[in-house]
């Protein structure tokens, strides 16, 4: 029980729940539990440990991994099988294609003398995921102590509240356990629990002190915290090693690495650049700064006429067909915006998002607003799709339309924008919400 | 952590194939031999992935490995799982470990065994879920089966954001390589394949326009580029018959003393021949229109002089490039084919943008010049040929000069500075007056410094160089023989238009079918026409709707026409006959997408094309 104690920080009360639950070996223990809980609150960890330290014959399974029923099944079953029988002999594969058979080798399987006695467990990891899966499943995992007339419990382990996993036939109501989001004490606490042994726990207590500090604000994940505090912890010491400061020396400590933090915040934490790569940043002492992350590459190179497509795309998507001949036919007499204003129309187009529009009104937009004359070669259509597959255009409707397809631009003004820049347009000029 | 890393390329995709081919050869080669590239059509869902996946992981051990291998390779299974996957790869690698490690330990000394590397070509259009799953079913498995996952990006890296969760996205490792802007590979090729005197073909100005053009404009596809370039060689050998000469100037020089007297009387039908031979004498005109012999020797001292010229052309071109590519607004093109377009039209010093961009020269500022003169120095040494020697000492000499200018400047400086006088104090009139009248004295006495003097001897000298060895191919003997012009059967191949093609099939079968009865002046329709070229003209006169009822009698109207003066009746057989052609040419233009059942009236069609009426 103190092994318990000392693996499992700040989870004290879910844990008694858990094993008051659990009871004795022999004792049946309720049909199903289910544990949610935000990302990184412990789920997972919590039910592994307890069952590993108590010894509990029990079967843990990734419910992502198994996309079909079939390898879900059969994967319980062969972990149940291992359980039962020693190291050496290795058990034959079953094949289990539905439900109905899988209660009945779980029958089979748990009638041996190891699992005889005892509960059997069986947990399911990301259980979101059942509920892609054939309807039966839930509900049958859900009474699976009914069904095989066995001492089994099954645990569900997901991030989504019961609610949204109720099927609508109704069905057997589990236990429903929450685990609560650390609070940043049980943050503090659990992150110097892993200090270096080269340095005192209080140094590096005062160290996640200032990462929390930095951190707590835009990321609560503890997975996340403890790379980050691996990660950042040399150039912490680096004054303590190098005899600038002493281990007591908080404030010196504090202003070499709270630019450092923040900096990090921007790149490693978004995943900006990689950890390897910030490590050797560290080590070479040079300015983060010149490391350009993943976001300072948004320049994207397309062919002149590609550009003019997107561009025309663009236009086609957020004006009303029938502002073209205001913005595209050279004598088109005065209109003011006033005039043709239908009323739905009033509403900003860029905040309706892309409407779609035929590859014949593409076609003509790009014809007037490329200066030279574009014939209808196959290299433009080439490039249309091309587009398509960058997914700067998508395609509306069946992917095998012959005539008339119809696009919708997906792209952002901002990017649209810098696209006209290069081919020196004034895309503003042409588009009907800025009018 | 699955590591993994992100190319970014152009938006070409058949560049890409290459480039990942030769990728996937040297990872083999250095890395691992587990390389496996997957397709997004491939792979609809998880389930297939990993099928894939497995499939090809379970193949390339097989190609490399021994056969003892194969034994080890589990039986076909209908369901494919990362957990069968992976004790897969650990009784492989732990069979095949030990022999890989003692060769490879540099490489791969971070993992035990060589990971597992997967290449998505185009991350851009796998679905979003299946990425999302499989990278957290993979992290689960990442100690017994060490991943890395190569994406291919042809848009910006932004696009892993939208792809992925953070959720996700935190559990790699993304690292960025950047391959080379395509524009940069362009410019490589030019270099290395056009602006060398080392290979006899060239191509004249349009043909080069017409290949880049589609190479900026449409694909951005080096590959392609290098097809065209392939093209034009094909067309240069296969239309011009003097391009037997087109090779080494030894060799061409044996080819010359073969010539059969048809082949001559070719050379003499070239225009820049005729041109040459005007500008002779007399006696010499005669000589070389009647003797072959003389024809013979004279063409191989006319190939060596091209030869010769084409050798000190690229070396001036550079140079001039070097000089031109500083400048403020690129007069003549910041790269080296916009100035190798220019410079292959006509004379480049006729040109306003030379003209400006000599006055642009002459405001340089020292170490600029300097610069420059250094690089020309380094571009003229480098040549093996001695024929710009001279001219090459003569840059030398201009640098040493301008490295002693540094001496004499400040003595100058001194004169200059006794020179100008303190003002006095004065009202503001005098003051005018006696500012215009230094003004005066400046210009009329003004005594160009050292360093300007030199500077206009550098940009004279390089005018004087442009203008001798900068003349425009048309202008030598003999140019036809390696310049490529056919610039329209190059667009005609590479950039086709189907459209126009099936419009002028349709609208004027003649230049196709080269029937002469088809042969017709514009807008009328013969009779005799193939029934779709019909129905397709009457239908380029309607709107977008199309009464069929009308279409069928203009189309009877038309097919009958001749006949009619015969006899004036049609039976109903006839009627029935020239009905079924009109509903079969209908159905035919339908399958080539002209037109299409509507359902806004029962007995029309809609017209999917514009125009043409």
């Amino acid at each position: 029980m103190s092994h318990l104690e000392g693996a499992v920080l700040c989870r004290e009360a879910q844990v008694s729940a858990l094993q008051a639950l659990f009871g004795e070996r022999h004792h049946f223990s309720f049909p199903s539990i289910f544990i949610y809980g935000h990302t990184a609150s412990g789920k997972t960890y919590v039910t592994q440990t307890l069952l590993k330290t108590l010894e509990l014959p029990h079967v843990f399974v990734n419910c992502v991994e198994c996309f079909t029923l079939r390898l879900l099944l059969e994967q319980i079953l062969n972990k149940l099988s291992r359980l039962n029988s020693s190291e050496a002999e290795c058990p034959t594969e079953v094949t289990c294609e539905t439900f109905n058979d899988f209660v009945r080798l779980f029958k089979q399987v748990t009638n041996t003398e190891n699992l005889k006695d005892q509960t059997v467990y069986i947990v399911l990891d990301k259980a979101e995921y059942l509920r892609d899966m054939e309807a039966n499943l839930l509900p049958g995992f859900l009474r699976l102590q009914e069904l095989t007339d066995r001492n089994v419990t099954v645990i569900f382990l997901s991030e989504i509240i019961w609610e949204k996993f109720r099927p609508n036939t109704g069905c057997f109501e589990p236990f429903v356990l929450y685990f609560p989001d650390y609070s940043i004490g049980n943050l503090q606490k659990i992150l110097s629990h892993d200090h270096p042994p080269e340095y005192s726990a209080d140094f590096y207590a005062a160290y996640i002190n200032i990462l929390l500090g930095v951190f707590y604000t835009v990321c609560r994940d503890l997975k996340e915290l403890r790379h980050l505090a691996v990660l950042n912890f040399p150039k912490y010491c680096e004054p303590v090693v190098k005899g600038e400061a002493g281990e007591r020396d908080t404030r010196k400590l504090w202003r070499n690495i709270e630019p450092h933090l923040k900096k990090a915040m921007q790149t490693v934490y978004l995943r900006e650049i990689s950890s390897s790569q910030w490590e050797k940043l560290q080590k070479d002492d040079t300015d983060p700064g010149q490391l350009k992350g993943l976001s300072a590459y948004t320049h994207v190179e397309l062919p002149y006429y590609s550009k003019f497509i997107l561009i025309a795309a663009y236009l086609a998507s957020y004006n009303p067909a029938r502002t073209d001949r205001r913005f595209f036919l050279k004598h088109h007499g005065k209109i003011k915006k006033t005039n043709f204003l239908k009323k739905h129309e009033k509403t900003s187009n860029h905040l309706l998002g892309p409407k779609p529009f035929p590859l014949d009104r593409l076609l003509a937009i790009l014809y007037s607003i490329v200066d030279s004359r574009v014939a209808p070669t196959a290299n433009i259509f080439s490039q249309i799709t091309s587009l398509v597959t960058l997914q700067l255009l998508t395609i509306v409707g069946h992917d095998d339309q012959l005539d008339g397809p119809k696009y919708k631009c997906t792209v952002s003004l901002d990017f649209i924008r810098a696209i006209a820049r290069t081919v020196n347009f004034d895309i503003i000029k042409y588009l009907y919400d800025f009018l | 952590m699955a590591t993994d890393e992100i190319r970014n390329r152009g938006v070409n995709v058949t560049d890409h194939d290459l480039i990942f081919r030769s990728l996937t050869e040297t990872l083999q080669n250095n890395v691992t031999p587990y390389i496996v590239s997957l397709q997004a059509k491939d792979c609809p869902d998880v389930k297939h992935f990993l099928q894939k996946l497995t499939s090809q992981l379970m193949d390339c051990c097989v190609d490399g490995k021994s056969k003892e291998v194969k034994s080890v390779k589990t039986p076909k299974k209908t369901n494919y799982s990362m957990d069968s996957l992976s004790s897969w790869y650990m009784t492989v690698a732990q069979a095949t470990g030990p022999k890989m490690t003692i060769k490879k330990r540099t490489t791969s000394s971070q993992w035990q065994f060589p990971p597992v590397v997967i290449i998505l070509k185009n991350m851009e259009s796998f679905s979003t879920k299946v990425l999302q799953d499989f990278i957290i079913i993979s992290s689960q498995h990442r100690h017994e089966f060490p991943l890395i996952l190569i994406f291919g990006i042809a848009t910006s890296p932004v696009i892993i954001h939208r792809l992925l969760p953070h959720a996700v996205s935190s559990l790699l490792c993304i690292e960025l390589f950047q391959s080379l802007s395509c524009k940069e590979h362009l410019a490589v090729i030019l270099d290395q394949l056009l602006l060398t005197a080392q290979f006899p073909f060239k191509i004249s100005k349009k043909a080069l326009q017409v290949l880049t053009n589609i190479f900026l404009y449409h694909d951005f596809s080096i590959q392609n580029f290098i097809k065209g370039l392939k093209l034009s060689l094909l067309e240069h050998f296969y239309l011009q018959p003097l391009s037997v000469l087109c090779c080494d100037l030894p060799e061409a020089k044996k080819r010359i003393k073969f010539l059969s007297v048809n082949q001559c009387e070719n050379i003499r039908r070239l225009p820049s021949f005729r041109r040459y031979v005007e500008k002779q004498a007399s006696g010499k005109q005669v000589a070389l229109l009647t003797n072959d012999t003389v024809l013979k020797e004279e063409t191989q001292l006319l190939l060596e002089d091209l030869h010769v010229y084409h050798m000190n052309y690229f070396l001036v071109l550079r140079c001039l490039h070097n000089f031109t590519s500083c400048l403020p607004k690129y007069p003549l093109g910041r790269q080296i084919r916009e100035l190798y377009c220019t410079c292959l039209e006509n004379n480049v010093w006729d040109s306003e943008e030379y003209a400006s961009a000599l006055q642009l020269l002459r405001m340089l500022a020292k170490d600029e010049l300097m610069s420059i003169l250094q690089k020309c120095f380094e571009v003229l040494h480098s040549s093996t040929t001695k024929q710009l020697g001279s001219t090459t000492q003569k840059v030398k000499d201009f640098l040493t000069q301008f490295q002693n200018l540094d001496a004499d400047s400040k003595e100058e400086e001194d004169a200059c500075g006794s020179q100008s006088k303190g003002l006095q104090k004065t009202d503001l009139y005098h003051l005018q007056k006696s500012l215009l009248e230094m003004k005066e004295l400046r210009r009329t006495t003004k005594k160009q410094t050292k360093f300007e003097m030199l500077r206009e001897n550098v940009v004279n000298f390089m005018d004087n160089l442009v203008r001798s060895y900068l003349l425009p191919p048309e202008s030598q003997p003999l140019h036809e023989v390696v310049y490529f012009s056919a610039a329209h059967t190059l667009r005609e191949h590479l950039n086709a238009a189907p459209r126009i093609a099936l419009h002028t099939a349709l609208n004027n079968p003649y230049y196709y079918l080269k029937n002469e009865a088809l042969k017709s002046e514009e807008g009328c329709i013969p009779n005799i026409a193939p029934d779709i070229c019909i129905a397709y003209k009457l239908h380029l006169e309607c709107s977008r709707l199309i009464n069929l009822v009308d279409w069928s009698e203009a189309f009877a109207t038309v097919v009958t026409a001749a006949e009619k003066d015969a006899n004036s009746t049609i039976s109903e057989e006839m009627n029935e006959i020239i009905h079924a052609r009109f509903i079969r040419a209908v159905s035919e233009l339908e399958l080539l997408g002209f037109i299409k059942p509507t359902k806004q009236k029962t007995d029309h069609v809609a017209r999917l094309t514009w125009g043409g009426c």
